[in-house]
């Protein structure tokens, strides 16, 4: 480690100090910390409603909870953990701070824009909690219609116009990352030198600007159905209920991909800096990125199988469906062959990178499972989707953010945290992660309906398992905003390249300063230039 | 704890779901092993041989290939399935299913009625008419393996065949509103000899019966009637038959299409009629339509012929 504290400029950070110079500043660095402070806020209270759904199943009578409150608190969870955490989380924090400083930019290419996605993401926020606070909504994240739009006494225009606000945040983002990958990349800094993360802010910016304005439509057509009565889902009204869910999951779908792209290529750069070794089939890594981003707009219809669509269209989206299981495996194997020969240390970052890698297995793998369409049947609509999902989205995604939040935070704070305390949190969080999730795939299996409030006797057993590890993966999570905010302080201060890595990143102070780089860098090779 | 194996499809679905648990399971051990020895092995101050890397497209298709034909496999084989669960055999018995929140109805060509309950035979297959007078709802008997939304304004249709007599578990499985986890009942799997029994005990009027009656009352019969004066389709014979449309395209006269003409007579318009007929949406529940689409399958020349000769 050199902490050889080389004389720098002053950092973002000491810019300006009153609240104003952050509420309107333009700079990425200070934006991506506005980001990650919005959404530790909105993870921990999605979490606590994961808390409550979680404890309230500890009994199969609903004893906790009213049903009323229960399928609130489920849609709560659901809609804040997906639209105001996982689908801003990596991109609008770290992809923010990292994409012009990895490629070698000043900035990103429209720094007002910026600023203005940030205010638009706190303004969904505002409507969505005062969708809470007005009585909250029922009808589960995904607004199926004509419960949504004919059925439901609850605030849905509320949460709708929430989630319709934070998608424009989203379709921002991507066209700011977009233009600045395109038009900023420092000299040198060929398409097949970019880090891979910076290639998976790329595909995610393209998902969420081609993706997003259809949610943003079909938003907007439930607003039209519930308060003028257009006939467009409801077949009392001449509509089409499953009409809906195409156009739901046409953007949902590719939204998971904008969930775990950056994960991917977050994790990419922490096994490589981990094994101290080039990752392993750079160009495949890339191929593979941009393979899941396009396929993963053609295959909406397998969320859809028993919703009344053609058996041939199902086929269609099954064979679909497999296929992008592809990428994902060759994305699994270049992580593990680029271990082979490698000089492995497991400093926290690492620990999350593999955690990452096996959740992500498992959660991907048993998408196999509901990719096929005769297994799909019994468990579509149970809780081995909710388990599946969680491993991919809680497993894969969040133990990303975590393990990138870790790698990258000398460089964001200037300082260091525990390393012992961040290890013992990544370990746990593993354990508590399997115990919560794990007994859920069997609960599906054994006919546990999703979204129940009340179950059979018979499913007892692993749901208080499942709450066990919930309560645990809740303590696991509180630990490092303990631990990192204690580092703000009080940890070692860090120099500009404490991990001895690659990466432009790495080139500049910590924190750097506010115009990123003194003079531009030039960039003469591949990204992670380690001897092996 | 384990599930029942209640339907002929139940096996089938489990063998498929087990052999793909062993692949995936190879699958992971494998990558998992790897991952572990490498650890083990390359951690940081072992003095393991590190010699540069190299790309290695041989590899990288190998290992990209042979599992993705595996898994082509496990594809063909869930389609092979798939079209049998979707294709219900000619023989199949009609059981009609009205979902509402929170609850299940059932009634039964005798003119059966039942709520959050359905009695079947053992060995007899039987397709479900399934629609739903307000929201989406799913129709879900894990120990069969069945699974089917119900959906408003539409029919779906789900079938089995039950192989075990038994009580099994029937669930709600798509998101209804509050009461969606108490959307539960059950079906009862007889003996044909207890069935046939249980079917003479809760005999009510027909169905098709009551759809006779509709019928006149709805005032259907003044311009269908083969008497009438008025310019409409004759419906005899209906069922099954290929319907050309106003547009020049062509429908089957299933259960869907008599149901939508009865209901939205707009949508799909006979070729050489006026659009005259009104809507009856709204003037009359899903209950009431499934009565009458009984009754019309029941209106063919054969069946009239054989009522005339009893
Ligand atoms: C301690 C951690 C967590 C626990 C115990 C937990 C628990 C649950 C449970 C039990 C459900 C199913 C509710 C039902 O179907 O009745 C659920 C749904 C869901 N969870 Fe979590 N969750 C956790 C963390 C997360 C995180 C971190 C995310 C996203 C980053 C997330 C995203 C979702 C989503 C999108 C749903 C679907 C909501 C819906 O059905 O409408 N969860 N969660
Ligand atoms: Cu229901």
């Amino acid at each position: 480690m050199s902490t050889v504290e080389l004389p720098t400029p002053r950092s973002y950070l000491e810019e300006g100090f009153g609240l104003r110079s952050w509420l309107t500043t333009h700079d990425h660095k200070r934006i991506a910390v506005l980001y990650g402070i919005g959404i530790t806020f909105f993870f921990f209270l999605g979490g606590l409603a994961a808390a409550l759904i979680r404890w309230e199943l500890v009994t199969p009578a609903g004893d906790l909870l009213s049903a009323e409150t229960y399928n609130k608190a489920f849609t709560f969870h659901g809609v804040v953990m997906v639209w105001f955490f996982l689908i801003p989380s990596i991109p609008a924090t770290l992809g923010n701070f990292l994409l012009p400083l990895m490629i070698g930019a000043r900035d990103v290419a429209f720094p007002r824009l910026n600023l203005f996605s940030w205010y638009l993401y706190m303004g969904g926020g505002v409507f969505t909690l005062a969708c809470l606070l007005l009585g909250g909504v029922d009808t589960g994240w995904t607004f199926y219609t004509p419960f949504s739009t004919m059925f439901s006494n609850s605030h849905v225009m509320m949460a709708v116009a929430g989630v319709f606000i934070v998608g424009f945040s989203s379709i921002f983002t991507g066209l700011n990352f977009i233009v600045t990958v395109h038009t900023l990349r420092a000299p040198g800094m060929t398409w097949m030198r970019l880090p891979l993360f910076v290639w998976s802010m790329y595909a995610v910016a393209l998902v969420m600007i081609l993706a997003t304005p259809v949610l943003a439509m079909t938003l907007a057509l439930i607003g039209l159905e519930r308060l003028f009565g257009v006939g467009i889902f409801d077949p009392a009204l001449g509509g089409d209920p499953v009409l809906f869910q195409h156009f739901f999951w046409f953007y949902s779908h590719p939204a998971v991909y904008i969930m775990i792209l950056p994960g991917m290529g977050l994790v990419s750069e922490l096994i490589t800096h981990g094994a101290r070794r080039r990752i392993f089939g750079y160009r495949f890594m890339v191929y593979a990125i941009i393979g899941i981003a396009v396929v993963g707009f053609l295959v909406w219809g397998h969320h859809m199988f028993v919703a009344g669509q053609s058996m041939y269209a199902s086929i269609v989206f099954s064979i679909l469906s497999f296929i992008i299981a592809v990428p994902s495996a060759i994305k699994v194997f270049n992580w593990t062959a680029t271990l082979y020969k490698g000089d492995i240390s497991f400093d926290a970052p690492m620990l999350y990178a593999l955690g990452f890698v096996g959740l992500f297995m498992l959660g991907g793998l048993t998408g196999l499972f509901l990719a096929a369409t005769a297994l799909d049947v019994n468990l579509t609509d149970t809780y081995f989707v909710v388990a599946h999902f969680h491993y991919i989205m809680v497993g894969g995604a969040v133990m990303a953010y975590l393990g990138g939040i870790h790698y990258w935070w000398p460089k964001i704070t200037g300082r260091m945290y525990s390393e012992a305390w961040a290890r013992f949190a990544a370990i746990l969080m593993f354990f508590g992660f399997n115990l919560t999730f794990f007994p859920q795939y069997i609960l599906g299996w054994e006919g546990m309906p999703r979204r129940y409030h009340e179950y059979l006797p018979q499913f007892q057993v692993w749901n208080v398992l499942s709450s066990a590890g919930a309560t645990i993966l809740g303590v696991a999570y509180l630990m490092p905003l303990l631990y990192l905010a204690w580092s703000l302080r009080h940890g070692e201060r860090a120099g500009s390249n404490p991990w001895d890595a690659t990466g432009l990143e790495w080139q500049t102070s910590s924190p750097p300063p506010p115009h990123n780089f003194d003079e531009t860098p030039l960039v003469t090779e591949g990204p992670y230039a380690y001897r092996r | 704890m384990m599930l029942p194996q209640a339907s002929s499809f139940a096996p089938n679905v489990d063998h498929l779901f087990d052999a793909l648990l062993l692949l995936c399971a190879l699958v992971v051990v494998g990558v998992f092993t790897l991952m572990i020895v490498f650890c083990v092995k390359y951690r940081h101050g072992t003095d393991a041989v590190r010699t540069p890397a190299h790309q290695h497209l041989g590899v990288e298709l190998t290992w990209t290939l042979v599992p993705f034909f595996l898994f082509m496999g496990i594809f063909g084989w869930s389609v092979h399935l798939w079209i049998r669960m979707r294709t219900p055999p000619k023989d199949a018995q009609p059981v009609y299913v009205v979902a509402k929140q929170w609850m299940w109805k059932v009634q039964h060509p005798g003119g059966q009625r039942e709520i959050d309950q359905l009695h079947v035979p053992v060995g007899q297959p039987i397709r479900l008419v399934m629609t739903s007078q307000d929201v989406i709802h799913s129709f879900y008997v894990p120990a069969f393996r069945v699974k089917q939304d119900v959906l408003p304004g539409r029919y779906t249709q789900l079938w089995f065949t039950a192989t075990e007599a038994g009580t099994y578990h029937l669930f709600c499985a798509e998101f209804c509103g509050t009461d969606h986890s108490r959307m539960r009942g059950r079906v009862v799997v007889m003996a044909p000899s207890d069935y046939a029994r249980w079917l003479h005990a809760h005999q009510g009027t027909g169905l098709a019966a009551q759809g006779a009656d509709l019928f006149r009352q709805l005032g259907c019969s003044g311009c269908h009637d083969p008497q009438s004066g008025v310019h409409a389709p004759d419906l005899y014979d209906l069922y099954g038959r290929t319907v050309p449309l106003a547009d020049g395209s062509q429908v089957l006269a299933d259960e869907r299409y008599l149901h939508d003409a009865i209901l939205l007579p707009k949508k799909q318009v006979a070729a050489g009629y006026a659009p005259i007929m009104p809507s009856f949406e709204g003037r009359i529940g899903e209950e009431d339509v499934l009565a009458l689409v009984a009754y019309l399958k029941t209106r063919t020349h054969a069946a009239e012929d054989t009522d005339e000769h009893r």
